[in-house]
């Protein structure tokens, strides 16, 4: 009796798993539906935006809804978008529209077909509303696929007012004007900067902004493709530029050891909180979107920018990156999409609500919610030299993986600064086996 | 009655179980199958067939977006590794693991079950002991990074320190200063401020100092002044020479506050210490009826004392023992309820037997329960040295970006490389690498369990 019991019992827990697997929401295979036709008045938009991003960009996705009456129907792809449209153009089901966090992905997609190149309407509203700079990067190999809604400037240098002023300084304008600065203030009792070396992705920053002016555009571009190699003399000077900052250890929040264990987060709020442990941080323009939810200053007030100080009489230079919208279906409706967010209507809707910045030239930088914002979309909208993010652009064993390549160099570079040479020939040799 | 006896003999139940109508025995097979094949199903979809896999992957090449594109490679990606400076410290920390965590912990675990087995409140301990078993490894990595955070104020462990050894050698008032640049002044091997000039009677030396934040200038100083000093006496000013915009170095200015309480030694002609004073709230002091010049004036290196600035527990030779020293925080629980089950199943009579013949406590131990406990320390120990061999979360999660490369192991860094870095075959000759060496426990593994069964 009780064996009959038993056996019963596991013949339903089997017919119940097996209906579980068989049934239910596969999440992967969640992107609504097959093929559509052409203008089929209803896509798929894809992006690696969750929470807050998510309900502001969903606003503009409702904005295109009302303007056009085209239904959109937004998915997130988590962090990897690379491994998630692989997976949804191999099963033959890719979002109409996807906004890809990576310039490098749009090569990369761009490359072996599965993007569909954008229409005259969508080529005009970027002439009409950007510089010309913006086709350029949104092409590949001289076609137009995307449209660059979303960008941000990484040549903000961020800094507490009330210490400057207990210091009696201002923002500096130039690279040596930085370093006088920087002493000045070391001597009133606070460390200038404050870095965030536990990510290396925060050196990168630093290093790029100062090879685009010390190297200029074609020595950022053909370091960027590795044309050439990384022992080149261009990048001996920018890392000598940027020893004339870090090896000085007065200059570093808790010296060279605390600017290796700080991570990013840390970096700003050790600037900005009640007892400041350094005067500024260098990093994005996101660091206003951390500033206001980890500290209690207020961005415009406590918190201020200046613009990555010009070494050597270069031209303005910004240092940014950016998602950029591409139809990945033939869909006519996913052309109207891009065509939008082109438009400044489209802009307006995210930024206003904040975390969010344009280079739409034609969006009346009033809406932003903060001068800083504002100040800095215009830098970026009116940017004479605008490039990405070089390590973006890397294959990412040597750009962008934490302990190697990039990461690894510039934090070595941190604990050795006199020795450029030998870090350089390490970058080298990491690059040469990256690019094979 | 015999007959009948056989017939039934052959198919009487079993002694002791309830019998059921059993079908013939290849419909039974057919039936066995049928229940499992679910789970096997489960089986060859999520393991078998991934394995075999990765196999096959680890011989493409590491090229390209996706992990489905592929172009025979051979055996590169073998050749690869041993080249691989990243998998050599892997492989090196992994060994570390394996020879000190299971020890560790198994040595733990007995010591703990032994003290709390005969102890009144010996569940309540070991329930205290097995806590950190209940959350993740991840969960452990963060509280750990926290833990171990290098400044006292933010790092449990080094606040702890610090309140210790501070009692013993206490900070100075102003650790962080230093003398301003260009001028007279400079810092001693000792710690000390020296000033570079000579000090006759009725002179006043001035000393002033830099980085010296404006929060940190204690509450009741002054605007700094420099003493009147009569023809026989020597006077010293010390106070924080900044003002809004630098201002000029070594001379006292309007908005330069005093330093009170810092103590300032008089050096004689032939360098000894000949007096020693205190300032005052505007950062003076006076050495008075000094006699014969000249003089020099220092302030003293107590002022200066760091105190204790915390052990860097994530440098590159201390991360690993940190992180394994996290990791046995955590399973020592396991080891000490599963030893300590082992303790309470102990047959009372041989351990009574060994104290009547007048063992004493320790020879029990060693002669009669550690032989007796030896296949539980085993299972407990080999069940240590699987877990530490795929050892992966804690270490991400506990070390800062920065030693990520000092304290990688192998799960780590197959992580990175397929799934950050994008090199999907060269990942997978990893995990072809960790599989193979967990082989050899696995075979001892099964080898115990068919023994004991």
């Amino acid at each position: 009796m009780l064996k009959l019991r038993l056996r019963f019992g596991i013949l339903v827990m089997v017919v119940a798993l097996i209906a579980a697997a068989c049934g239910g929401d596969d999440p992967l295979a969640e992107d609504g539906g097959d093929e559509e036709p052409q203008g089929s008045g209803e896509i798929d938009v894809a992006a690696i935006w969750t929470g807050p991003e998510q309900a502001n960009f969903e606003a503009v996705l409702d904005a295109f809804t009302d303007a056009t009456g085209v239904e959109t129907n937004y998915v997130s792809t988590g962090d990897d978008v690379g491994a998630y449209l692989g997976t949804q153009i191999e099963g033959g089901n890719p979002p109409d529209v996807a906004l890809l966090p990576q310039p490098g992905l749009l090569r990369d997609l761009a490359g072996n077909g599965s993007l569909t190149a954008a229409n005259d309407d969508v080529a005009g509203a970027l002439e009409e509303n950007f510089a010309p700079i913006w086709t350029e990067l949104g092409s590949h190999e001289s076609t137009l696929y995307g449209v660059y809604f979303k960008v941000a400037n990484k040549s903000t240098w961020w800094y507490n007012t009330a210490v400057l002023d207990s210091a009696g300084v201002e923002p500096p304008a130039t690279w040596d004007e930085m370093l006088e600065t920087a002493g000045t203030v070391n001597s009133s009792g606070v460390p200038w900067v404050s870095m965030g070396g536990a990510d290396g992705w925060t050196l990168t920053d630093w290093f790029e902004n100062i090879y685009i002016q010390t190297a200029g555009v074609e020595g950022y571009d053909q370091l960027t493709t590795h044309e050439i190699p990384w022992t080149d003399e261009s990048v001996i000077t920018a890392l000598e530029t940027f020893g004339q900052l870090v090896s000085d250890e007065a200059n570093l929040a808790g010296g060279v050891k605390g600017a290796l264990q700080t991570d990013f987060v840390t970096s700003v709020t050790k600037v900005f909180s009640d007892s400041p442990e350094a005067a500024t941080v260098y990093e994005g323009d996101f660091v206003g979107g951390v500033i206001s939810a980890e500290t209690g200053a207020t961005l415009g007030e406590d918190a201020d920018v200046f613009n990555f100080p010009q070494i050597n009489d270069a031209p303005p230079s910004i240092i940014g990156g950016g998602d950029v919208a591409v139809a990945l279906s033939d869909d006519e409706s996913a052309q109207q999409l891009l065509e939008f967010l082109a438009s400044p209507e489209a802009a307006e809707v995210w930024a206003s609500a904040g975390g969010f910045t344009s280079a739409n030239q034609n969006l009346d930088t009033s809406v932003y919610p903060d001068d800083i914002t504002a100040r800095s979309a215009e830098a970026v909208a009116s940017a004479e030299v605008f490039r990405f993010d070089l390590s973006d652009l890397q294959p990412a064993a040597f750009g962008g993986t934490v302990g190697k390549g990039l990461f690894l160099r510039f934090q070595d570079f941190l604990k050795n600064p006199g020795d450029p040479e030998a870090i350089a020939e390490a970058l080298e040799k990491d690059a040469a086996k990256a690019f094979n | 009655m015999a007959q009948t006896a056989a017939d039934v003999s052959s198919r009487a139940p079993r002694k002791g179980k309830i019998e059921v109508d059993r079908p013939p025995g290849g419909a039974r097979r057919g039936m066995a199958l049928a229940f499992m094949a679910p789970a096997l199903l489960l089986l060859g979809a999520f393991v078998i067939y991934p394995s075999i896999d990765t196999l096959f992957q680890s011989v493409q090449e590491s090229d390209g977006t996706y992990i489905w594109e592929r172009s025979f490679a051979g055996f590169d990606n073998y050749a690869a590794m041993t080249d691989n400076r990243e998998i050599r410290t892997a492989i090196k920390n992994n060994a570390i693991w394996v020879a000190t965590a299971p020890a560790i912990i198994t040595g733990l675990g007995l010591i703990f079950a032994i003290l709390t087995e005969r102890v009144r409140y010996s569940t309540a301990i070991k329930i205290i002991v097995f806590m950190p078993m209940a959350i993740s490894f991840l969960a452990t990595g963060v509280i750990w990074r926290v833990m171990y955070d290098p400044d006292p104020k933010l790092g449990f462990l080094n606040g702890a320190i610090k309140s210790v050894v501070d009692v013993a050698s206490p900070p100075g008032s102003i650790p962080e200063a230093v003398p301003p640049p260009n001028t007279n002044l400079s810092k001693t091997k000792g710690g000390s401020v020296i000033s570079s000039d000579e000090y006759q009677p009725g002179d006043t030396a001035l000393l002033g100092l830099t980085a010296i934040a404006e929060g940190s200038v204690p509450e009741d100083a002054i605007q700094a002044a420099e003493p009147d000093v009569p023809g026989d006496a020597v006077g010293a000013v010390v106070w924080r020479d900044f003002k809004p915009g630098g201002g000029e170095a070594g001379v006292v200015e309007e908005g330069e506050l005093g330093l009170p309480g810092i103590e300032v030694q008089l050096l004689g002609p032939d360098g000894s210490i000949v007096g020693t004073a205190i300032t005052e709230p505007d950062g003076s002091l006076m050495f008075a009826d000094v006699g014969e010049g000249p003089f020099n004036a220092q302030v003293s290196s107590s002022n200066f004392e760091k105190g204790f600035t915390g052990i860097s527990w994530f440098k590159e030779s201390l991360v690993t023992p940190a992180i394994i020293g996290a990791f046995c925080w955590m399973w020592a629980g396991f080891a000490v309820v599963v030893i300590g089950a082992g303790l309470a199943a102990l047959p009372r009579d041989v351990l009574e037997a060994a104290r009547v013949d007048g063992a004493t406590e320790w020879q029990t131990f060693r002669h009669v329960t550690l032989p007796l406990l030896a296949p539980v320390l085993g299972v407990v120990f080999v069940t240590m040295v699987i877990n530490v061999l795929k050892i992966f979360d804690i270490v991400l999660i506990t070390a800062p970006g920065s030693v990520q490369d000092d304290a990688n192991v192998i799960a780590l860094e197959m992580y990175r490389t397929a799934f950050t870095s994008r090199l999907y075959g060269l990942g997978s000759a990893i995990a072809v690498l960790l599989f193979i060496l967990v082989i050899p426990i696995m075979f001892l593994n099964i080898r115990r369990f068919r023994r004991t069964s």
